[in-house]
């Protein structure tokens, strides 16, 4: 009966969102200082903001080899 | 009759009271922006990547592509009805993988290399063993009711897959059978990203919702709401504890775990093109997000605010990745080509 299966979905709707109303969350100013002190500490080893050399850059356009 | 509308009445009252509680609890730890509390962040100034190779190969559009663990091989999935292994260090190609199917939407490598799974109109996953004589069919996870959007292995004998049928699935390569099934969406499914923990993964849907999933007990943990039209792609932040969305509304946004909500956004009113894929320099600073519009802009995640943009395809970017070195980034296209860029 579709009426009793709306009830069953409904009330699945209801548990999730119990369980999603209970979680502690933390304060935006704190998860911002996170991030960016995750980042900060990253900086220097993300080779796209650092850069890469062409001596050590592994995509550089490959020289030719020619059999001598 | 009239017992049961009362039920359903209770049922409905008490969900928009609990979304009250959930937006109130959001509200209630909102004491800053993250735009606001990057103030003091140095600028990273105007990123200006170099093309370094273009890949070609593929004889029709690009949909999918998945850096190996490596670093070094990438394998990319197009209508032409192939896979394609790359080596792309030298630009060659190491493997082709013919397709039962040439509707392809998605394709990933495992992390030992030694596997590739595809799938996508045909609702199905394969997974091949590319390391054989030729590229070898291991099994097809056939169970999805619609078509395969999304792939990621979380070993060579466990595969997640998210599907237009609204679902995501865990399987059991050794088995071929489904071990979770993750619902809850009420859209297609559209992309999903696993933590760097691989205990949770995030998936993104039609429904403009992302979700948080625990991979062993198929919980769906928090749900991130905002975005007014489908999410196409997802990615986790480095650190694990964010998360970031593109969206055909326009905009990526960036959703903080532990906040439970969008801390910042990503849009710019001359930008008027869906976002169909993104990834995350190793820092987490920067976001390659891929457009309708031929390009790929880069974000800093920080401050919000537009700091280069790639261009170079004749097509709309249909996929974009950062590999786990952080060397470079590989964008897509339906223009059939595959550009790094460093």
């Amino acid at each position: 009966m579709s009426g009793s299966s709306n009830l069953v979905a409904m009330k699945k709707v209801v548990q999730q969102l119990r369980f999603e109303a209970s979680i502690n969350r933390v304060k935006v100013s704190q998860a911002a200082a996170d991030l960016q002190q995750f980042c900060m500490q990253n900086a220097l080893q993300d080779p796209l903001l650092t850069g890469v050399s062409s001596s050590t850059n592994p995509f550089r356009p490959q020289k030719v080899c020619s059999f001598l | 009759m009239a017992a049961e509308k009362a039920e359903m009445d209770a049922l409905k009252k008490e969900c928009d009271g609990l979304r009250a509680q959930i937006e109130a609890a959001r509200k209630a730890v909102n004491d800053n922006t993250m735009s606001g509390a990057a103030g003091g962040v140095a600028s990273v100034g105007r990123v200006q990547l170099k093309l370094r190779k273009t890949l070609k190969g593929h004889l029709a559009k690009i949909y999918a592509m998945h850096w190996s663990a490596d670093s070094r091989q990438m394998v990319s999935a197009s209508q032409d009805g192939k896979l394609l292994v790359w080596d792309c260090f030298t630009g060659n190609k190491l493997v082709a993988v013919p397709l039962k199917s040439a509707w392809v939407m998605s394709v990933a490598f495992a992390p030992s290399g030694n596997l590739v799974a595809s799938g996508g109109l045909d609702n199905i996953c394969t997974v091949y063993n590319i390391k054989a004589a030729s590229p070898k069919t291991l099994r097809e996870l056939d169970a999805h009711t619609g078509y395969l959007s999304c792939c990621r292995f979380l070993s060579d004998s466990e595969i997640i897959t998210a599907s237009g049928d609204t679902t995501c699935c865990l399987w059991d390569l050794e088995t071929g059978k489904q071990k979770i099934m993750f619902t809850n969406h009420i859209g297609d499914c559209m992309s999903l990203a696993l933590s760097p923990d691989m205990n949770t993964f995030i998936s993104g849907a039609c429904d403009s919702l992302a979700k948080l999933w625990d991979v062993r007990d198929g919980a769906c943990k928090q749900t991130f709401s905002g975005h007014t039209s489908d999410i196409n792609a997802i990615a986790f932040f480095p650190s694990g504890n964010a998360v970031i969305t593109g969206s055909d509304d326009c905009s990526c946004k960036m959703y903080d775990l532990r906040s439970d909500q969008e801390v910042i956004g990503y849009q710019d009113t001359s930008l008027n093109a869906g976002v169909t894929s993104l990834a995350l320099s190793s820092s987490g600073r920067l976001i390659f997000a891929g457009y309708d519009d031929f390009n790929c802009h880069i974000w800093d995640s920080l401050k919000g605010e537009k700091v280069g943009v790639l261009s170079g395809h004749d097509n709309r970017v249909s996929c974009t990745g950062v590999p786990d070195d952080g060397m470079g980034v590989c964008t897509g296209s339906w223009d059939s080509f595959l550009k790094l860029w460093n």
